[in-house]
């Protein structure tokens, strides 16, 4: 007995150690963006593995220079991404727990066939509406960092309203009652009663919503007037995907200004995000 | 009676989201869907050449290819990641020191998008190839492998939460049972443990088919297609171009005919990708109904 449990203990340390040691490589790709965000661009490619020593350092030569690559502004489309992620997921968390909580109240046909709707475009690849929507976008300048929001909504509201809806079924009705017997009109009882009992779902829904537009590259690369506003990822892509000498190094260090607040998010968010997410896989 | 109250506030809860939502959704879906049976340039001056587009998608070798590279793609990537997923929570859930941490740094990589992380490992891949004289968009082998190993590292946790949930909620009694029924590890694992979580790897199964055939952004950052092959014929191929990306390749092509092509290919793309998605919510229904 006592020998199989100090056995035991020994596997779990083995154990530990392999996931440790799996665990350095996972972050290796991190620690390779870190080193050659400080490095001179031409040794980049032949270095890319050594630290940046000597002939090799370029100091903060590399941000510096970052800042106004490619002819536009960094700090610009940082800008620019905070604001669309900001008034998008503000957007979607209230437009589509609203709908969904009606939706999930009142027996129409109409809300029978916006809800089939909704799933059904869960399904429905971007690329099948790409050309039509930034068209459509287009045509009702929806195509600015504060009116983007709509298309997002739009395209987005799928997924956010199946959880809303599939939370607010789970609600019983009789909170609901109470609230409209002591005199609650439907607008006050749904900000003051249900809105709370939302709220972790609204976090998920949240989670989600940030992890998807803060990211997404392809939908605002096709709406937005790329002239005037670039996103960070849509500025990355446009560095690298330019023709000509691209500078390295200062890629990374772009890059490595690009991905610092989103380690920052998430080590300061992580059991929402991991709920958040394993919330929406199943559900979705 | 509550219902007859609120009935009346529709234009505030639903009018939001419904004006959203068409503009959005519903008539980019109604006008694509028109336009994949046309010709045109801009849509104001569309013509209508009936199943001519849909013709030319399906000769475009290009496209055929895509569908291929995808698919081959999309199985290898689902087999590797869900393994892989599957044994990194196994590890995870058996009370391990450090699990937690280790929770958080196989997770981290889902929260940079795809197009920064093919950057990452394009400089990566690059780093080590230029070693041997070579580099990720020369051959089409290394962009293949250097996809998957990409989406590994960022779908691995991601599956991994979602497989962590499923074997906590295995029944610890059940598992009682097994080891005092003189079980061992493998057979408790195969008996009575994969069977428990049959609903997690369904989900993850669709999730990484799903993911796959939809794939964009890592492939357009990683090698956009590179390299291309020219045929026999002339025609040229991006040898490790995905569904996703042809159909926007096509899209920015200058023949009179491309827009129309690249359309009905979006709506081949929809309904093989719905096809798999419906299948999934069948499917995951069904099974919750079993439980």
């Amino acid at each position: 007995m006592n020998g199989s449990l100090t056995k035991e203990r020994r596997n779990k340390m083995i154990l530990s150690v392999i996931l440790g040691i799996v665990c350095v490589i996972y972050v290796l790709p991190v620690l390779a963006v870190l080193i050659n965000s400080f490095k001179l661009n031409t040794f980049v490619k032949t270095d890319t593995f050594a630290l940046p020593t000597g002939e090799m350092w370029a100091g903060i030569d590399n941000f510096v220079k970052g800042m106004t690559f490619g002819n536009y502004p960094f700090w610009n489309s940082v800008k620019y991404s905070v604001v669309i992620t900001v008034l998008s997921t503000a957007l979607i968390l209230v437009g589509t727990s609203m709908a969904a909580w009606y939706i999930a109240r009142v027996n129409s046909i109409f809300c029978k066939a916006l809800y089939f709707l909704c799933v059904f475009s869960m399904v429905v690849p971007f690329q099948m509406v790409m050309f039509t929507l930034s068209n459509t976008a287009d045509r009702l300048k929806l195509n600015t960092p504060w009116t983007i929001p709509v298309v997002y909504l739009g395209f987005g509201a799928g997924l956010a309203i199946f959880m809303f809806v599939g939370f607010v079924k789970s609600i019983p009705l009789e909170i609901e009652e109470a609230a409209a017997i002591d005199g609650c009109g439907p607008v006050r009882t749904f900000f003051t009663v249900v809105v709370p009992m939302l709220k972790p779902t609204m976090i998920s829904v949240g989670i989600l919503e940030i992890m998807w537009v803060w990211n997404d590259y392809l939908l605002p690369y096709l709406v937005l007037d790329l002239e005037k506003y670039r996103t960070i990822t849509i500025h990355i892509q446009y560095l690298k995907g330019s023709y000509g000498t691209v500078d390295l190094g200062a890629t990374m260090a772009l890059i490595l200004l690009a991905i610092i607040p989103v380690i920052i998010f998430y080590l300061a968010c992580q059991k929402h995000i991991i709920k958040g997410v394993a919330a929406g896989a199943v559900k979705g | 009676m509550i219902q007859a109250s609120t009935r009346r506030w529709w234009p505030l809860f639903l009018g939001p989201v419904v004006v959203a939502f068409v503009i959005g959704f519903v008539w980019p879906f109604i006008q694509g869907i028109y336009l994949s049976f046309c010709q045109f340039k801009l849509i104001a001056d569309a013509k209508p050449i009936g199943f001519g587009n849909y013709i030319r998608a399906f000769k475009d070798a290009s496209f055929t290819h895509a569908f291929w590279y995808t698919t081959l793609y999309t199985v290898v990537s689902l087999i590797l990641i869900n393994v892989l997923a599957f044994a990194v929570a196994y590890a995870l859930t058996q009370n391990i020191k450090g699990s937690n941490l280790f929770r958080t740094v196989f997770f981290m990589p889902n929260l940079i998008g795809g197009i920064v992380l093919g950057h990452i490992w394009s400089m990566i891949f690059d780093g080590i190839l230029s070693k041997f004289g070579t580099s990720i968009v020369m051959d089409s082998k290394y962009g293949f492998w250097g996809l998957i190993i990409l989406m590994c590292w960022q779908q691995i946790g991601y599956m991994m939460i979602i497989y962590i949930a499923g074997l906590q909620a295995v029944p610890e009694d059940m598992l009682e049972a097994a080891r005092i029924d003189g079980a061992t590890k493998a057979q408790t694992l195969f008996r009575v443990t994969i069977p428990n979580v049959m609903p997690s790897i369904t989900i993850c199964t669709f999730l990484s088919l799903t993911n796959g055939f939809k794939l964009f952004d890592q492939n357009l950052a990683l090698t956009a297609g590179q390299p291309i092959l020219t045929q026999p014929g002339g025609t040229a191929i991006k040898t490790t171009e995905m569904l996703a990306l042809n159909i926007f390749t096509t899209y920015n092509n200058s023949s009179a005919n491309a827009h129309g092509t690249a359309q009905a290919k979006a709506v081949i793309f929809f309904v093989l990708v719905a096809g798999l998605g419906l299948a999934q919510l069948a499917f995951t229904r069904k099974k919750e109904v079993q439980q």
